[in-house]
C-alpha cells in the first residue's frame, strides 16, 4: 500500500533565504494531522509547495504513490480565508458547488445531481438555510464552514487545509472538528496547518512540527513533547507556557 | 450551552446590511433589469419617431444596433476583468492593439474585417505575455510592466499609423475616436434588409463571446473567484487567463469601429462596475452589464445627436452617469438604500425604546396612567428628529394614546408589545448572568442592545434554557408570554 | 555647432519635463500606482476644454490650471468610489479614466463644431503632443512647475518615503497619510498636465513610468533612484526630441516614448543591481553550486553507508533526488573541480580533496540545521542557502557551542579512516 503522503527533500527559497529546507514528511495511513510551528515557519508554504502552487528549489511529492498532477481528483484544498473577494457575486450554494467542478470535465456544467450533493454538504455544516445568501453576508465562522462544505463537495481522499480554525468562535471550531473527525472515520486524511497549540492534543492524532525544517513528526502522543516543542519554538518563554498548558491538557485526558 | 443557540441564525445584524437574496429576489432582479431596458427602449422609439425623418430610420437603427452589439460584447468580457481586478489590463490591451490595426490597414487598406480581429487577438495575448514576462523575469512590479508594454506598443502604433495612413482618409482622430457616425453608410444586403457591415462583424463577435463564456462558464467563474483553489484542482489558470486576454483584444479591435480605441476602456469597465453594484449573482451581473452597455449606446447616441457631438464620448458619459445612479440607488448596495435601511432600523429601535420606557414607568408606579411628572421625566429626550419620529410612529400604530389631561400612556396593544420586549430584555439578562457569570452592572447594556433582535421563538428557547425562571437578576419580574397566558386561562 | 534658438527652447522644455516626470513618477511607481498617471492624463481633458470655453481663447496657463483641477477631481472621485462603494481601485481608475475622457471628447468636438476659426489646434495635439509649438514662455512655465515639484519632494522626502514603503505604519504614527497621498497624486497631476501639450495623453503615462522603472535596476536606495530617475527622464526627453527633429516628420511624443523603452530595456538587461542578465547569472551559479554541494554530500553518505569507496549514478540518485539533467551537470562540475574521479565504467569515487570538501559541506549543513534549532531568530535573519557554513554569519562562540553539541550527540561528520 503506497503511503498517503510522501514528501521528500522539499526546499523552497525566496531569493536565497530558505522558507522550507530539506523537509521530509511521510504519512503512511489516514490520519488527522496537524502542521504546527512559529509564524513564518513555512507551514502554508509547505502545503502550497505540495500542491504545486509555489516553485520549489528541490524535492518531490507523492500522493498515494503517484505525482500530485495525476492525483488531483483525490486531493482537496481549503485555502486561507483572507484570499477571497467577499464582494464576488456568488451565493453560498454557488461556492459549495465549485467544489464539484474538479470532477466535471471541460465545458460541462454542474447538473441536478451536483446541486443536490452541494445541498447535502451544506447541510452537514449546518448552513443549509443560508444557501441563497451572497457570501459577503456571512460571519467569519460561517464563511469558514462554507469553505469546509466546499471541501466536502470535492470528495477527496486527502485534504489540505490552511488554518481551518483560525478566527472562528468556539462553537464553530467544535463543529469543524466534529466534521473532520467524521471524515477521518471515513478513511480520509486531513493535513491541516493549525494555529493554536492548546488544542492540538484534543483534535489531532498526528503532528508535524515545522520551523523551516521539519523538527519532528509522528503520532501526537509521542511527538508532541516538551523537548520537541522547545526545539521548534526555540527558547520563547510565552510560547513555552502555552505549550506547557497544552501538554498538561493533553496528559490530563484519560 | 445549547447547540441550537450556537447555530441560530438570529443575532444583531450588521448596521444596514443587505437582506438575504432568495429565489424570489432572483426573479425580481430580472424584472428590474428588463423593466429598465424596456423603459429606455420605449423612450428611444419615441425619440426616433419624433426627431428622425422616416427615410433615415435604417441608418439610425442600424447605427444604434451596431453600438448596442459592440457594447454588449465589451460588457460581458469586462465583467470578468472587473471581478478579477484587471480593469487596467483591459485599458492597456485596448491601447496596445494599435500597431496591429496599423499593419492591417497597410496590408488591406481597411480597418474592419474578421482577419484583423484575429490578428489583434494575438497582439492582445502578446501584451499579456510580455507584461507577465517583464514581471516574472525582470522583477518589475505588475503595474509598471503593464505600463511599459502598452505605452510602447501604442507609440509604435501611432508611428506606423502616421507612416502608412497619412494622406488617406484615415487619420489619428478617427482611429482614436471611432467612426460610429459613419457606420450606417456602409451597408450590405442581408435577407432583404440593408444592414451595416459593421453590425454583421460585431454580431459575429458577440456570438463568439457568448459561446466562449457559455462553454467556459464554470472555468471562468472559479478562476476569477478563487485562483488558488482552481490551480489546486487542476484547472489551467494561465490558459484561461490568456483566453480572456485574447477576447479583450479581439473585442477592442472590433469596438474600434464604433467607439475608437480610447473609449473602449469605458465600455469595458463602467457598465460592469455599475452591474456589480446591482447584483449578487454572476448571471445577474452579466445581464445588468449588457443592459447598461446597451442603454449607454442608445442614450449616448440620442444625446450626441441632439447636442451635435460625438456618440463615442456621450456613450462613455452616459455609462458613468448610470454608474452614479447605481451607486446611489441600487436596491441592495446603493448608498441611498443603505441609508434608508439604517434609518428604518434606528426608527424601529427608537420606537421600541419608547414603549419600553413607558412600560417600565407604569410598572414602577403600578398605575395605569402616567402622571405629569413622569411625562416630564420622559419628554426631555425628544431632542432629535429620530425620537420625534419614534413617538409619532408609536402613536400612529395605536400603541400609545393621550388621556384627557394630555398625558401619554400605553394602549392595550402597546402594553402587549412592550411586555414582549421587556420579557426579551430580562430573559437575556438572566441568560447572561447564569451562563457567563457577568456581574450585575454588566447586564443591562448588552440586553438593551439585544432585546430588539430576540424574536418570540428565541425568547421561548431562552425560557426553556433558564428553566422557567420568573425573576431577572435585578429582582424584577419577567413578564410571561402573552400567548401562553391566554392558553392557560 | 550652435543650435538654433527654437531647438534649444524645445530641448530644454522637454528635458525639464522628463526630469520632473521621472522624479515624481518614481514615487508613483514605488506605490504601485503607475497607471494613475495615465488615468490623470485622460481625466484632465474636460478641465482643459472647460477652461478654454470659459475664456474663449487659448491661454495655456488657464487651460493647464483647468486640466489640473480636473485631474485632482478625478483622483478624489476614485478615492470616494473605493471608500464608499463596492467598486475596487482598478475599476474606479478605469471608470474615471473612461468617463472623464468621454466627457472631454464630447467637449472637444463641441468646441470644434461651434468655433469659426480652426481652433482645433492646441486641442487636437492633446492626444499626440506637439513639441514644435513650444515657446519660451511655455518653457518658463515648465521650469517653474518642475522647481516647485522638486521643492515639495525635497521638503517631504522622508514622509513620501515612508508612505511609499509602509502606509499603515505611517498612519499609526499619526501622519495624515490620506492628505500626503493626495499631495503626491497632485504632484503627479502637475507633471502630467505640463507634459500634455508636449507629448500628449497616453505617452505622458510612459514618461512617468519608464525613467523610474529603468532607474530601479541600478540601485537599491531611494535617494539614488530618484536622482537617477530624474536624470534618465532628462536624457530621454532630450534624446527623443533630437531624434524626432532630425529624422521624422511625426510628432515627437511616440519617438520619446520609444527612447524611454530603449532605456528601460537596456537597464533591465544590464543593470548591475537588479538587471536580468546579472540576476540570472547569479541565480544559475547559485543553483549549480547548490546542486554540486548536495551531490558531494550524497556521495559521502553513500560511500560511508556501503563501506565502498566507489558508487554509481544510481547510488547517488537515491540520496540526491533531482532531475537527471541536474544530476549530470552536478556530476560534471564535481569532476571538473577535481572532487570526484571516474573509475571503471559507470562508477566513481571521491578524490582526497573531494572527501575533505564533502566533509566540510556536511559539517556546514549540520551547523545550519543546529542553528535553526538552537538559535531560530538568529538563523532567520542570517539564513543564506548560498553559504556553505554558518561561520561567516554568526559569532564564533555560537559556532563553537553548536559544534560541541553536535559532537556530543555523535552527529559531527568525520572522515572515514
Amino acid at each position: 500500500m503506497p503511503a498517503v503522503l510522501d514528501i521528500h527533500d522539499i526546499t523552497v527559497a525566496y531569493q536565497r533565504k530558505p522558507v522550507l529546507w530539506d523537509v521530509d514528511l511521510t504519512i503512511e495511513q489516514p490520519q488527522l494531522a496537524a502542521i504546527i510551528g512559529p509564524n513564518g515557519a513555512g507551514k502554508s508554504t509547505l502545503i502550497k509547495a505540495v500542491l504545486g502552487l509555489v516553485p520549489t528549489a528541490s524535492g518531490s511529492v507523492q500522493v498515494f504513490g503517484q505525482s500530485v498532477a495525476q492525483m488531483r481528483k483525490r486531493i482537496g484544498y481549503v485555502p486561507q480565508r483572507e484570499s477571497v473577494d467577499w464582494d464576488f457575486p456568488v451565493s453560498v450554494l454557488d461556492v459549495v458547488l465549485m467544489g464539484t467542478y474538479g470532477q466535471l470535465g471541460l465545458f460541462r456544467r454542474p447538473g441536478t445531481a451536483q446541486w443536490r450533493f452541494a445541498h447535502e454538504c451544506l447541510a452537514k455544516v449546518g448552513l443549509e438555510s443560508f444557501a441563497n445568501r451572497q457570501i459577503g453576508q456571512l460571519s467569519g465562522g460561517q464563511q469558514q464552514r462554507v469553505f469546509l462544505a466546499r471541501a466536502l463537495a470535492q470528495q477527496a481522499d486527502i485534504y489540505f487545509m490552511d488554518e481551518p480554525m483560525a478566527g472562528v468562535d468556539a462553537a464553530t471550531e467544535r463543529i469543524i472538528f466534529e466534521l473532520l473527525k467524521e471524515l477521518r472515520a471515513g478513511g480520509k486524511t486531513i493535513v491541516a496547518v493549525h494555529h493554536d497549540l492548546r488544542t492540538v492534543p484534543h483534535y489531532f492524532d498526528y503532528v508535524a512540527l515545522l520551523n523551516v525544517r521539519l523538527v519532528a513528526s509522528g503520532p501526537t502522543e509521542q511527538t508532541f513533547t516538551e523537548e520537541n516543542l522547545r526545539k521548534t519554538y526555540g527558547g520563547r518563554l510565552a510560547l513555552l507556557d502555552a505549550a506547557g498548558d497544552a501538554l498538561q491538557a493533553g496528559s490530563a485526558r484519560p | 450551552m445549547s447547540g441550537s443557540l450556537a447555530t441560530s441564525s438570529t443575532g444583531a445584524p450588521a448596521q444596514g446590511a443587505a437582506p438575504a437574496t432568495s429565489q424570489s429576489d432572483a426573479w425580481s432582479a430580472w424584472w428590474l433589469l428588463g423593466g429598465y431596458a424596456a423603459i429606455v427602449a420605449v423612450f428611444a422609439a419615441a425619440w426616433i419617431w419624433r426627431a428622425i425623418p422616416e427615410r433615415d430610420y435604417p441608418l439610425v437603427l442600424g447605427t444604434m444596433a451596431t453600438a448596442i452589439v459592440t457594447n454588449a460584447s465589451c460588457a460581458i468580457v469586462g465583467c470578468y476583468l472587473v471581478l478579477r481586478r484587471m480593469s487596467l489590463l483591459g485599458d492597456a490591451i485596448s491601447h496596445s492593439v494599435l500597431p496591429g490595426i496599423a499593419i492591417a490597414f497597410f496590408l488591406t487598406g481597411q480597418i474592419s474585417g474578421l482577419a484583423i480581429i484575429a490578428g489583434a487577438m494575438a497582439l492582445g495575448v502578446l501584451t499579456s505575455v510580455l507584461s507577465h514576462s517583464l514581471h516574472w523575469f525582470g522583477k518589475v512590479s505588475e503595474d509598471s510592466s503593464l505600463g511599459v508594454v502598452y505605452t510602447t506598443l501604442f507609440a509604435l502604433g501611432v508611428i506606423l499609423l502616421q507612416s502608412f495612413a497619412s494622406g488617406t482618409h484615415l487619420d489619428a482622430d478617427c482611429a482614436l475616436y471611432g467612426q460610429i457616425d459613419f457606420v450606417g453608410l456602409d451597408r450590405v444586403p442581408v435577407f432583404g434588409l440593408e444592414l451595416p457591415r459593421a453590425l454583421l462583424t460585431q454580431g459575429v463577435v458577440l456570438l463568439v463571446t457568448v459561446l466562449i463564456v457559455g462553454l467556459l462558464w464554470k472555468e471562468l467563474k472559479i478562476v476569477s473567484f478563487d485562483p488558488a483553489l482552481a490551480a489546486a484542482m487542476g484547472f489551467r489558470v494561465l490558459a484561461i487567463h490568456y483566453v480572456l486576454m485574447a477576447m479583450v483584444a479581439g473585442i477592442s479591435v472590433a469596438a474600434f469601429e464604433s467607439v475608437g480605441s480610447v473609449l473602449v476602456v469605458a465600455m469595458l469597465v463602467i457598465p460592469p462596475a455599475a452591474a456589480h453594484m446591482m447584483s449578487d449573482r454572476l448571471r445577474h451581473m452579466l445581464g445588468w452589464a449588457v443592459v447598461f452597455g446597451a442603454t449607454s449606446a442608445v442614450i449616448g447616441y440620442m444625446a450626441a445627436f441632439e447636442t451635435n457631438t460625438t456618440a463615442a464620448g456621450m456613450m462613455a458619459v452616459v455609462a458613468a452617469v448610470q454608474l452614479g445612479g447605481a451607486v446611489l440607488l441600487s436596491p441592495q448596495h446603493g448608498l441611498v438604500s443603505r441609508w434608508l435601511r439604517n434609518w428604518k432600523l434606528s426608527l424601529r429601535i427608537a420606537s421600541e425604546d419608547v414603549i419600553g420606557q413607558l412600560y417600565r414607568v407604569e410598572e414602577a408606579r403600578a398605575e395605569r396612567r402616567v402622571d405629569a411628572e413622569a411625562e416630564a421625566f420622559v419628554r426631555p429626550q425628544l431632542r432629535s428628529l429620530l425620537e420625534r419620529f419614534a413617538w409619532w410612529r408609536v402613536k400612529r400604530r395605536g400603541l400609545t394614546e393621550l388621556n384627557s389631561e394630555g398625558q401619554i400612556g400605553l394602549t392595550t396593544a402597546g402594553r402587549e408589545e412592550a411586555r414582549g420586549l421587556i420579557r426579551a430584555h430580562r430573559l437575556w439578562e438572566s441568560y447572561l448572568q447564569t451562563h457567563f457569570a457577568l456581574p450585575h452592572d454588566h447586564l443591562h447594556e448588552p440586553a438593551e442592545r439585544m432585546e430588539h433582535f430576540i424574536d418570540p421563538q428565541l425568547r421561548d428557547e431562552l425560557d426553556a434554557e433558564l428553566a422557567d425562571r420568573t425573576v431577572d437578576p435585578h429582582g424584577k419580574k419577567i413578564p410571561r408570554d402573552p400567548q401562553t397566558d391566554q392558553q392557560q386561562a | 555647432m550652435m543650435l538654433p534658438y527654437n531647438t534649444l527652447v524645445v530641448l530644454s522644455g522637454v528635458g525639464l519635463l522628463g526630469a520632473s516626470a521621472g522624479l515624481v513618477g518614481a514615487f508613483a511607481v514605488l506605490r504601485k500606482r503607475s497607471l494613475t498617471g495615465d488615468a490623470l492624463a485622460h481625466a484632465a481633458l474636460p478641465g482643459l476644454c472647460i477652461a478654454f470655453l470659459l475664456l474663449g481663447e487659448r491661454n495655456l496657463t488657464a487651460m493647464l490650471l483647468g486640466a489640473l483641477a480636473s485631474g485632482v477631481l478625478g483622483n478624489m472621485v476614485i478615492a470616494a468610489l473605493v471608500r464608499w462603494t463596492r467598486v475596487k481601485e482598478d475599476a474606479a481608475i478605469g471608470t474615471v479614466l473612461g468617463g472623464f475622457f468621454g466627457l472631454g471628447v464630447v467637449l472637444v468636438t463641441g468646441i470644434q463644431h461651434m468655433s469659426s476659426t480652426g481652433s482645433k489646434a492646441g486641442l487636437d495635439s492633446y492626444i499626440l503632443g506637439k513639441t514644435a509649438g513650444m515657446t519660451a514662455g511655455d518653457v518658463y512655465l515648465i521650469l517653474a512647475a518642475s522647481v516647485a515639484c522638486l521643492a515639495v519632494v525635497l521638503l517631504l522626502f522622508k514622509e513620501f518615503k515612508l508612505i511609499a514603503f509602509d502606509g499603515d505604519f505611517a498612519r499609526s504614527l499619526g501622519w495624515p497619510v490620506y492628505g500626503l497621498d493626495l499631495l503626491l497624486m497632485t504632484l503627479v497631476a502637475v507633471a502630467v498636465v505640463i507634459g500634455l501639450p508636449a507629448v500628449g495623453v497616453v505617452l505622458m503615462a510612459a514618461l512617468l513610468i519608464m525613467p523610474a522603472a529603468a532607474a530601479r535596476f541600478w540601485t537599491e536606495r531611494l535617494g539614488r533612484m530618484l536622482a537617477l530617475s530624474g536624470a534618465f527622464g532628462l536624457a530621454i526627453g532630450v534624446i527623443g526630441t533630437s531624434i524626432s527633429a532630425t529624422f521624422a516628420v511625426m510628432p515627437a511624443g511616440p519617438i520619446i516614448v520609444l527612447t524611454g523603452t530603449a532605456f528601460f530595456l537596456v537597464s533591465m538587461l544590464a543593470g548591475t543591481k537588479r538587471g536580468v542578465v546579472a540576476q540570472s547569472l547569479r541565480h544559475r551559479k547559485f543553483r549549480r553550486d547548490l546542486a554540486e554541494r548536495r551531490l558531494l554530500r550524497a556521495a559521502l553518505e553513500v560511500s560511508k553507508l556501503s563501506g565502498n569507496a566507489t558508487f554509481t549514478r544510481d547510488d547517488l540518485r537515491q540520496r540526491f533526488v533531482t532531475t537527471s539533467a541536474e544530476l549530470e551537470r552536478a556530476l560534471d562540475d564535481a569532476i571538473r573541480h577535481g572532487a570526484i574521479e571516474p573509475c571503471s565504467s559507470g562508477t566513481y569515487r571521491l578524490s582526497s580533496e573531494g572527501k575533505l570538501r564533502a566533509v566540510e559541506i556536511a559539517r556546514g549543513h549540520r551547523l545550519w540545521e543546529a542553528l535553526l534549532v538552537e538559535y531560530p531568530e538568529l538563523a532567520s535573519s542570517v539564513a543564506d542557502l548560498g553559504s556553505v557554513s554558518i561561520t561567516p554569519h554568526v559569532p564564533s562562540e555560537v559556532v563553537e557551542d553548536l559544534t560541541a553539541r553536535l559532537r556530543a550527540a555523535g552527529e559531527w561528520p568525520e572522515l572515514a579512516p
